[in-house]
């Protein structure tokens, strides 16, 4: 992303705060502002899914209950600890998060950190492979649409970013493989690599999870080639579906700043519209996007639990699909706190990167 | 706000409402976009009402007079859109999707709208130690993946799956939980912003109470985007119950038809080539959506003087364009 983020250029409107002192101390008393707004924002929703899991009753009923005999049941309540008060149960686990246990699944009897760890890379995979698809989509089309405000190509592609909005992930995915893997024949239908990969890649020393970079790493450039192509259709479908959002984003605000003052200084000096657009405008439109940006990371993940299932990529969502099934909360539980924590960071980050370009931002 | 009726007689209630006054307001390309939504949504919600009329068979039925429907059977004169691996006609469950997707709609929306107005004004009237917890409280759950959320909500109300209404209600109340924060924030951040406003303090200085300030002055005030708020919400409503019902978080075929559920298990048939059982409940969502997102889109941009396009003096951003003359006192707010 860094590339993108650059200073933007000498606007109007972005002058430092009236107390020069205060706009000198004002980013590292930000950032650690910012940083201590995470906790709430993750104990509210760590209380609010632990309580809410609970409504149902024990974690063990309700995966294992009808399944094994009552006494055997009750005794793994008892192991567990199910039986004592909930708030008990609540303080215990919170305690246990602070030292990182998320407990053990239910269902298969691994340590949720560890489910996490397994799937998680395939998750971030994804979500890489979209944002690019994403961005690569959202911004010169963006762009064109802003330069040609209200005529064609503007028409064209503010439908097609409200047609990435209006289509479930899941219904795209469904297209895709349909035309490209059933009908074209180019693309595999499913999954992440082909079996043969699939044992290459986990026989590799100290893998990092990611296909292409294990692949990259080891050299394997037979596997980099089987993984890119199992890896663009999900990524277009998740793609596009942010795409949408990421082309209307840069087509307003260009749109805004192409309304300003020192552009339109710029356009009496005779610049070409087009440097206008990619030069003068673009780069304070930026600022939005990145702060939306992490707004986005969180319906990406949403996404990518559809896109997982749809296309059989063995991440997190997918994972979580199959432990939702299974009746299994423990792990349940573990995932979704998991991926709270990953949108708090991921939103205080945005935060911060927002606060280095745009002094404004800061408190 | 009686000032402008002084200054200008009240237009006719027809003219006044949301999107009739925008359609007035609106102009070319706009005014495409705007009514293209509205006969979109107009043909979801007229679907919706007479799909016992529209739908040649049940949502739920097998089979009919001359025996078992066949299951995966292409689209043909008898069933116009083929039949899905379970035997149920496609047109008939396209059709009655709609009427569980307006219910779902009009619950949630007005569960949210309910919860989310009456929280944001409390909570941006009175401020204090409750305005800070709410804040805190929305914007975790602002933050966090809706569908995620969502399915959390109907493990808890519905353990997974159920009959019609309690299917309506788990998703509903999942995507209630979702979109009160919205509600809540725009709200507040209105009433925050009216409370300093000059006829809110003249009504305190009258003696007005808390209650009839917030309900009449501020009120009428800060609900001003909600036809907005509710077109795009709709359409995030029809996503989030069309992805739980994708994921099986949603209603039993038997007791309503939905269109996510029907995806989910349309999946499966397109390696063999099968194409109809997804195509068609897919296009039923991708338009609804479009339309209501089309009106709201409409709605947001007519709203918004720096997006609007001009009826009479039209700015325009480059100098290469031609027809609309460019009129300068017209370039940008201040």
């Amino acid at each position: 992303m860094t590339t993108l983020i650059e200073v933007p250029e000498a606007e109007p409107g972005i002058v430092a705060p009236k107390s020069k002192s205060k706009a000198g101390g004002g980013l590292g008393r930000y950032i650690v502002v910012r940083f201590f707004l995470i906790i709430p924002t993750v104990f509210i929703l760590v209380t609010l899914v632990f309580f809410l899991m609970r409504v149902i009753g024990d974690p063990i009923t309700a995966s294992q209950g009808g399944r094994l005999p009552p006494d055997v049941l009750a005794q793994r309540i008892q192991e567990a600890g199910y039986d004592r008060p909930v708030l008990v149960q609540y303080f215990e686990y919170l305690g246990q998060l602070l030292t990182g246990n998320f407990g053990s699944t239910i269902t298969d009897r691994r340590p949720v950190v560890e489910v996490l760890t397994t799937f998680g890379a395939a998750t971030l995979e994804l979500t890489i492979n979209a944002l690019i698809v994403a961005l690569a989509v959202g911004i010169p089309f963006g762009l064109i649409a802003a330069q040609h405000r209200d005529k064609t190509p503007d028409a064209f592609l503010r439908f097609f970013a409200i047609l990435c909005y209006a289509t479930p992930v899941f219904f795209s995915g469904l297209l895709l493989k349909l035309t490209f893997s059933v009908w074209l024949g180019w693309f595999p239908v499913a999954g992440r690599a082909s079996t043969r990969t699939e044992l290459t890649m986990s026989g590799l020393a100290a893998p990092s999870g990611i296909y292409w970079l294990d692949a990259l790493r080891s050299g394997n450039f037979a596997a980099l080639g089987d993984i890119a192509a199992h890896a663009v259709l999900p990524a277009v479908a998740l793609g596009l579906l942010t795409a949408g959002v990421f082309l209307r984003l840069v087509r307003t605000n260009v749109i805004g700043t192409l309304g300003k003052d020192y552009v339109e200084a710029g356009r009496s000096r005779g610049v070409s519209e087009f440097r206008l657009v990619t030069k003068h405008a673009y780069k304070p439109a930026l600022i939005p996007i990145i702060t939306v940006m992490g707004l986005q990371i969180a319906l990406m993940l949403g996404g990518a639990i559809l896109t997982e299932t749809t296309f059989e990529w063995k991440g997190l969502g997918y994972q979580l699909v199959q432990y939702l099934n299974a009746r299994d909360f423990v792990a349940v539980q573990g995932i979704v706190v998991l991926l709270a924590i990953i949108v708090a960071v991921t939103n205080f980050v945005v935060d911060i990167i927002a606060a280095l370009i745009d002094p404004r931002v800061r408190y | 706000m009686s000032t402008p009726q002084l200054t200008r007689p009240t237009q006719p209630l027809f003219s006044r409402l949301p999107v009739i006054s925008h359609l007035k307001k609106s102009v070319g390309l706009q005014r495409g976009m705007l009514i293209v939504g509205v006969v979109l949504s107009g043909l979801f919600i007229l679907t919706s009402i007479f799909a016992p009329l529209l739908a040649p068979y049940g949502y739920s039925q097998l089979s009919d007079a001359s025996g078992s429907f066949p299951t995966q059977e292409a689209p043909n004169s008898k069933h116009l859109l083929g039949t899905t691996v379970g035997g149920y006609d496609v047109l008939s469950r396209v059709i009655w999707g709609s009427q569980t997707a307006v219910t779902v709609i009009v619950v949630s929306v007005a569960m949210s709208l309910f919860l989310g107005v009456a929280l944001g004004l409390l909570s941006g009237y009175f401020g204090g130690w409750l305005d800070r917890i709410l804040v805190v409280v929305a914007d975790a759950i602002y933050a966090f993946p809706t569908l995620l959320l969502a399915i959390v909500i109907s493990i808890v109300i519905s353990r997974g799956q159920s009959s019609f209404w309690g299917g309506i209600f788990s998703c509903a109340f999942s995507i209630t939980v979702v979109f009160v924060p919205q509600y809540f924030r725009v709200i507040r951040a209105e009433t925050i912003r009216l409370k300093a406003e000059p006829f809110v303090e003249s009504a305190k200085v009258l003696g007005a109470s808390s209650v009839r300030i917030i309900g009449r002055h501020i009120f009428k005030n800060a609900t001003r985007t909600l036809p907005l708020m509710f077109t795009l919400n709709a359409s995030e409503a029809i996503l989030t119950l069309a992805g739980l019902g994708f994921l099986g978080f949603g209603i039993e075929p038997t007791s309503a038809a939905e269109w996510g559920f029907d995806l989910n298990k349309a999946l499966a048939d397109t390696s063999s080539g099968i194409w109809w059982t997804g195509v068609f409940p897919g296009i039923a969502i991708v338009l609804t959506v479009l339309g209501l997102t089309l009106v709201g889109e409409s709605i947001n941009d007519l709203n918004d003087p720096r997006i609007r396009g001009r009826k009479r003096a039209g700015r325009t951003p480059t100098p290469t364009t031609a027809g609309t003359p460019s009129n300068p006192s017209e370039a940008g707010k201040p």
